[in-house]
């Protein structure tokens, strides 16, 4: 089987191939399983129905994220506070019901681990590289920046997954995006992958798993890996992956459910062999220059709608093709934007730091450096900060963070998904503007009639300063 | 899931590019634990706009939908195939799906038919007319009573899971020994990735 260069995404399937079928289709194993409130219910329903155990309950970690409002979650006395909106009960109420049912490890929204699935799975270290991660939520390719297959799956196949521990799927093409060289001072991965996703476009991953390679993905920490990984989705690519490494493993050793030991010693010298081999070949390769990495913004209502902060607004005559031209007019219109208008001339009322994105410690550092000393400015009306974890918050709290960003005028929330998504209470106005460290510009995704505008934590810090989009490294 | 050999109807031509499974079906109508009403909240941001297609009466309880590139692109959840489904759309044509969204329209007997731009475009002029179109699965092609015939590519094992309505997780079950023998060695070999939440 080694004979053949393969690429570090092929190692990951063939190590987990049960068997394959006469039309090509797979039998893949699944070795971790992260469960949320939204996408499961449906799931837990049929197994009932059916009389269906979950296959291996050890294998599955349930919490509680996208619909928690981040308000204070326990009550003066101590006791937990209720959930008004009488839907999101009752669908946080059947998680916590089923996870144990079925023998799952829950943990509760009152938790100090409890977080946004994507930040608890490596925080936890249920999350390992060269395993692969599945969840109902499609930013599940977050984990590939420890080097794991991981990707979203809908609700029939989670269904799948409790019962046989497998997926039905045909292997993707392997695809390349190298940077090399050095990215600028003051410049994230959020800017980067969000310039990547600009240059490849919204299908450009459409069929494949991207693997980052080059100098500039080995020097980033974990965090800034995830961060990478998470936006995979937003290029189409059903997951990304960047090659495990000395920095992947100190971030890991330890964690909870990390192994132990002599298994620690085992997997490392596994993880070490979890790599693109010499002469592997990519079906689609692209070639970043990070010279031209710039801080990012998006101007319209796809991740693809990205643009550096010292440009501007596009016009629809831009674009070679008829169905983007309509598109971008309908994106102009609904943001409220004239083609020709400086991305720094964009004022902004209200400014998100969080999600599955950028909501980990470095995030809110990054956040908290331009925000130390300064306040946001009078015509941003609404800013919060929600940290990806009880644990994140924390240690925020412990750093002195959360004074810095209250003393700026921010809120400090309870960690969930927020404002990425409008389903729980943290919601932008409708025809108001957002600077978000989110992953998603779609038409009223931060609810009816919001806009927004994708940045990274120090920019969504700088456009709170300032009230408007502007170039962090003018803050700096 | 109901079977799904041949369709024939009027097609709703949107023929827009990036419809993202938001504008299917938005985040508020995902709090519930059901399956079923979701049509009520389906294309909301859409059909708020005067004139939209989807209640254009040419095209009320038409089984077919017409699209641009990138179809049901971003968030995983599957309540976008069932909201569908609960429009009683049973196929979608478009130049390009998105991975995960197709097959969770699979899973729901939703046919994604995967055609080039040009014949998209035809399709969307023929269902602008008020045609009908005729999708046969069998046969993997797509006509028009203007004899118009586009024949397209189908993953052969959900050709066959639509064709006859099948159960995935009961099949896989089927599997459990294949399965059984797997875990077992990687039990044996690689012990440590089997604890999951145990080895905390």
């Amino acid at each position: 089987m080694a004979s053949r260069p393969r690429t570090l995404y092929e190692k990951i399937w063939d190590a987990h191939v049960v068997e394959t079928r006469d039309d090509g289709t797979a039998l893949i194993y699944i070795d971790r399983h992260l469960v949320h409130e939204v996408t499961s219910p449906q799931a837990f329903e049929a197994l009932k129905v059916a009389g269906r155990p979950v296959r291996r309950p050890e294998l599955t970690l349930a919490v509680p994220d996208h619909n928690l409002p981040t308000t204070p979650r326990l009550d003066a006395a101590g006791k937990p506070v209720p959930i008004v909106d009488v839907e999101s009960a009752a669908q946080l109420a059947a998680l916590e019901v089923n996870a144990p049912a079925f023998g799952i490890r829950y943990i509760p929204a009152t938790a100090k681990e409890q977080g946004i699935v994507h930040v608890v799975g490596p925080e936890q270290g249920f999350s390992l590289p060269g395993t692969t991660i599945v969840c109902g939520d499609s930013h599940t390719a977050c984990h590939g920046g420890l080097g794991a297959l991981a990707f979203g799956i809908g609700t029939s196949e989670v269904e799948h997954v409790l019962a046989t521990q497998t997926l039905l799927l045909q292997q993707s093409r392997p695809m390349e995006v190298r940077v090399d060289g050095d990215i600028g001072p003051g410049i994230s991965a959020k800017d980067l992958i969000l310039h990547i996703i600009g240059r490849i476009g919204a299908a450009g991953g459409s069929g494949y798993v991207i693997e980052y390679r080059g100098a500039v993905f080995q020097r980033m920490t974990v965090e800034e890996r995830l961060t990478v990984c998470n936006m995979s989705i937003e290029a189409g690519a059903r997951a990304g992956l960047i090659a495990p490494d000395d920095i992947t493993f100190a971030y890991l050793k330890g964690r909870p459910m990390a192994p132990k030991g002599a298994e620690w010693d085992a997997a490392v010298a596994y993880w070490r062999t979890l790599h693109t081999d010499e002469g592997a070949v990519f079906a689609k390769s692209v070639t970043i220059n990070a010279a031209d990495v710039e801080p990012s913004v998006t101007w319209g209502t796809s991740p693809e709608d990205v643009v550096a902060i010292g440009g501007r607004v596009p016009s629809p005559e831009d674009f070679a093709d008829e169905a983007k031209r309509v598109a971008a007019q309908k994106s102009l219109d609904y943001m409220g934007l004239t083609p020709g208008m400086a991305m720094t001339d964009v004022s902004i009322e209200n400014v998100f730091i969080g999600s599955c994105t950028n909501s980990r410690i470095e995030d809110l550092r990054a956040a908290a450096a331009i925000l130390k000393g300064r306040r946001k400015a009078d015509n941003v009306r609404w800013a919060i900060v929600v940290p990806g974890s009880g644990l994140v918050k924390a240690m925020a709290e412990e750093e002195g963070l959360d004074r810095i960003f209250t003393e700026a005028g921010f809120e400090w929330r309870e960690p969930g998904c927020s404002a990425c998504l409008g389903m729980n209470p943290d919601k932008v106005p409708p025809g108001e503007r957002c600077a978000s460290t989110s992953n998603r510009n779609f038409v009223g995704r931060q609810g009816p009639g919001a806009r927004t505008h994708l940045v990274s934590p120090a920019m969504a810090a700088a456009a709170a300063v300032t009230g408007r989009l502007a170039d962090v490294r003018a803050l700096v | 899931m109901q079977p799904l050999t041949r369709v024939e109807g009027r097609a709703i031509p949107l023929g827009l590019k990036n419809v993202d499974t938001d504008i299917i079906i938005p985040a508020k109508w995902l709090k519930t634990i059901s399956r079923e009403g979701l049509g009520a909240g389906a294309f909301e941001v859409l059909r708020a706009e005067p004139g939209n297609v989807f209640d254009d009466p040419a095209y009320k309880g038409a089984p077919i939908l017409i699209a641009g590139d990138n179809y049901g692109c971003g968030s995983s959840r599957e309540h976008a195939a069932w909201a569908m489904l609960d429009l009683g759309i049973r196929v979608v044509i478009a130049p390009s799906f998105s991975d995960i969204h197709s097959g969770n329209a699979v899973k729901n007997g939703i046919l994604p038919v995967v055609l080039p731009q040009d014949a998209v475009d035809r399709l969307l002029e023929v269902a602008r007319e008020g045609q009908t179109i005729t999708v046969d699965l069998e046969s993997q092609t797509v006509t028009t009573p203007y004899q118009d015939r586009f024949t397209f590519e189908i993953d052969p094992f959900r050709k066959h899971c639509l064709l006859n309505g099948l159960d995935e997780v009961g099949l896989t079950m089927a599997r459990g020994e294949a399965i059984g023998s797997f875990e077992a060695s990687r039990t044996a070999a690689q012990p440590w990735l089997m604890r999951g939440t145990e080895a905390a």
